[in-house]
């Protein structure tokens, strides 16, 4: 098999997952396009590693242990967004902006209120 | 890039197929490739949030059959039993529990959509024109015994790569000790939300939502699973 297509292939997928993280509101959505790109760069260590022939088998070794990181991560990102919802009764990123920089400090608190309570 | 001699660059063309006679591995590489980015792209882009989750599970089970394709098969049952099985199911619990809305909502994306369009265009076309003009010339060679069987994942893994095994048994310990405490319900809460207090009624209301016992239950029995 060309090695072209497996990693066509995973570029492809990562740069879906790009656009998923940068265009997503909710966040939930945007875990699921962190799993896009966590799996796109799964394929390219399956194929370098089948390419390779390598004994130790780094590449396969690296996916079971990405596979597992990244259960470890939703688990544990999902559990921040439950509790953030929990909290502002929202995931949408873009109205989580307490820790942003505005313009003066003194409508900062007005407007998380206001945001909030829209 | 071009470093190769001309001369060793065309003996490892002769020695190869090349683009226009693709074997039958290749052929379904391609098209399950393609079902795979089909599902991937409509993940990303649907604006039914449920439907999102429920597309990523044909572009996990795609990447699954890739695995096979490419000999390396018990990666291919570990995606399909932790990605499909496991992490789909907490992304559709974790749906539900923030009350997505069903059926279509318009503010799916955000107002930057065309930003991050233009810069996965940019990077797609970037790592496309780079990984192509580097792998030109080289083939997977699938001959041969299977190098990703259970025998021999085992094998590796169980010899040569036992200490980073263990260590990630740790790492699982500490995110599954870290979700139950971030999911857990403080009964001190009070204190805590200062922000939430001016507005009792959203302070209140999402409560319910979150009061379902069984999920720091199923987090702990994916994590041991996997």
């Amino acid at each position: 098999m060309h090695l072209a297509y497996p990693a066509v292939l995973a570029v492809l997928l990562f740069c879906t997952g790009l656009y998923g993280v940068l265009a997503r509101r909710n966040a939930i959505l945007v875990l699921m396009s962190v799993e896009l790109m966590l799996n796109a760069v799964n394929l390219n260590l399956v194929a370098f590693d089948v390419w390779l022939r390598d004994t130790l088998h780094s590449g396969q070794a690296l996916t079971l242990f990405t596979i597992a990181i990244a259960a470890a991560e939703i688990g544990i990102g999902l559990a921040i967004v439950l509790a953030v919802y929990r909290n502002r009764g929202s995931s949408d990123i873009d109205r989580l902006r307490d820790t942003a920089e505005t313009d003066d400090a003194e409508t900062a608190g007005s407007t998380t209120n206001a945001e909030a309570t829209s | 890039m071009h470093s190769v001699a001309p001369s060793v660059l065309a003996a490892a063309v002769a020695d190869h197929p090349g683009f226009l006679s693709p074997t039958g591995v290749e052929i379904a590489f391609v098209l399950v490739g393609l079902t795979t980015l089909g599902a991937a792209v409509i993940t990303v882009t649907t604006r039914q949030l449920v439907h999102a989750a429920l597309w990523l599970v044909v572009a996990l089970g795609g990447l699954a059959v890739e695995y096979l394709l490419l000999t390396a098969e018990f990666i291919a049952w570990v995606q399909v039993l932790i990605y499909v099985g496991s992490i789909v199911v907490l992304l559709l619990f974790g749906l539900m529990l923030t009350r997505a809305p069903i059926g279509r909502s318009p503010d799916a994306d955000s107002g930057n959509r065309w930003i991050a369009l233009g810069v996965a265009l940019a990077s797609a076309a970037a790592l496309v024109w780079v990984v192509v003009d580097a792998f030109r010339t080289t083939w997977i060679d699938l001959e041969g015994p299977a190098q990703g069987s259970t025998a021999v994942t085992g094998a590796f893994l169980f010899r040569n790569w036992v200490l980073p095994f263990e260590a990630l048994s740790v790492l699982l310990l500490a995110a599954l000790v870290g979700a139950i405490v971030l999911s857990r319900k403080h009964d001190t809460d009070t204190a805590v939300r200062r922000d939430t207090a001016v507005r009792p009624d959203t302070a209140v209301r999402p409560d319910p939502a979150v009061r379902p016992a069984p999920d720091p239950a199923d987090r702990r029995g994916k994590e041991e699973q996997s």
